[in-house]
């Protein structure tokens, strides 16, 4: 085997690429769907009940399928309402939506983990709702829904690679293809397996020291 | 949509709940074996087992499964693409599983373990008559959400060529041209297979509650 360096000139800038969608598509519908999921648990706790029904129904929907239907249905379905998506958004808006459902069973059993007694002593001390919200409510939940966070950020780290599937050109779709291409499948598939795994252990060891600061910060307060 | 393409959709997942079972209950005894191997007192077989865990769960199905199916025919085994892909999910869920069971094996009371040396039962015996009933109760809720997110993650498997749910839904859609309705029943046979399953973990739930303390 020779060192080719032709080969990281030919193949550099497209893994670089790959990679950087992979991040962009991970990151942005990560933190689409945690805001999507605060707000969908939000609402199921403090809306009307219609609306409570309705969000459950969303959310079931979406944890009982497969997140492949969800993006085949949004894909390909979607053109026959009118919805057509390139690629990119179409695997970020799924990806996002995916996320909020399970991100929004997070903050629901945040939300019910508080204590009773912190909202109790809230209204006696004359908070208003949003107050209450604002300033137990959350604060005490962030620290709660950490680990779980982190949890699900991994899996839609993981599951950015079904994202392939619908020609997303993310690391997936470009090292199979470059795999195919060199004759070299089954090593270029567990170089990836390698890669995710340690993207993986990374955001792992980052996710605890995240929570051993966050939760070191709110004792001390 | 007509009742003919539902009836195809309907005979295809039976295909996914076949390769589902069988993943989840070879990943169950896999996964047995593995976390035993991560709670030895060998540290080599624990590391191990670690690593074993740490990999299948850290990176994408969809990647282990291309891999595994490109592999087998590399070390000159030529198996249809099913065989592969029971391999792949068997692989993944026994690293979750595995991971389960180690907190329930952890769970056993050390004074049964004690007792039963006393009677003098042997290793084996304790393992199988002792720790691992207690084991699997106690993470038979964990088994419920493991079996539940294989039947999901079975979908993966249409990639590697297997005609399950998800790769009918998608051939009949290039045939027929209309993927909406046929996503959405597959996605509705999905809910309803779930829905069943969420259903009986429930009841043996129930049903295996005693000798558990609340």
């Amino acid at each position: 085997m020779t060192f080719d360096i032709n080969l990281i000139y030919s193949l550099g800038p497209t893994l670089l690429r790959a990679t950087g969608v992979t991040l962009m598509v991970w990151l942005g519908a990560t933190l689409v769907a945690i805001v999507l999921g605060f707000f969908v648990a939000f609402g199921r706790r403090y809306g009307p009940r219609a609306l409570d029904a309705a969000l459950r129904v969303y959310v079931e929907v979406i944890r009982g399928t497969p997140f492949l239907i969800q993006l085949f249905l949004l894909y390909y379905g979607g053109p026959f309402i009118g919805l057509v998506l390139d690629p990119v958004p179409a695997g970020l808006i799924g990806l996002a939506i995916y996320g909020g459902a399970y991100f929004s069973e997070i903050f629901r059993a945040g939300f019910e983990s508080v204590p009773t007694g912190h909202i109790e002593a809230g209204v006696c001390l004359g908070l208003d709702q949003g107050q209450i919200v604002r300033r137990i409510l959350i604060p005490e939940m962030t620290t709660l829904v950490m680990p779980p966070i982190v949890n699900m950020m991994i899996v839609l780290l993981k599951e950015t690679a079904v994202l392939s599937v619908v020609t997303v050109p993310e690391l997936t779709f470009q090292i199979s293809a470059i795999g195919s291409e060199k004759y070299a499948f089954v090593e270029a598939m567990f170089l990836l397996a390698c890669f995710y795994w340690g993207l993986v252990e990374l955001c792992g060891t980052l996710g605890r020291a995240a929570e051993a600061r966050f939760s070191r910060l709110r004792l001390t307060r | 949509m007509t009742a003919q393409l539902f009836l195809l959709l309907v005979q295809a997942c039976g295909w996914t709940v076949f390769i589902s079972v069988i993943s989840i209950v070879l990943g169950l005894l896999l996964g047995t074996v593995v976390s035993a191997a991560m709670l030895s007192s060998s540290r080599s077989l624990a590391l191990a087992g670690r690593i074993f865990v740490s990999f299948f769960r850290g990176s994408p199905l969809l990647v282990q499964l291309l891999l595994i199916y490109n592999l087998l025919p590399m070390l000159g085994l030529n198996v249809p693409s099913m065989v592969a892909a029971i391999v792949g999910l068997s692989l993944c869920t026994a690293a979750y599983q595995a991971e389960n069971l180690r907190g329930g094996f952890a769970s056993v009371p050390a004074g049964l373990l004690e007792a039963a040396d006393m009677l003098g039962l042997s290793p084996f015996q304790q393992f199988w008559r002792i720790r691992a009933p207690i084991a699997l109760r106690m993470t038979l809720p964990a088994l419920a959400n493991e079996s539940i997110m294989i039947l999901k993650a079975s979908s993966l498997v249409s990639v590697v060529g297997v005609v399950e749910l998800t790769r009918m839904a998608q051939d009949l859609s290039a045939s027929t041209f209309i993927p909406l309705p046929l996503f959405a029943a597959a996605a509705f046979i999905y809910l309803v297979i779930n829905g069943i399953v969420a259903l009986g973990f429930k009841k043996a739930e129930n049903s295996f509650r005693w000798g558990i303390k609340a």
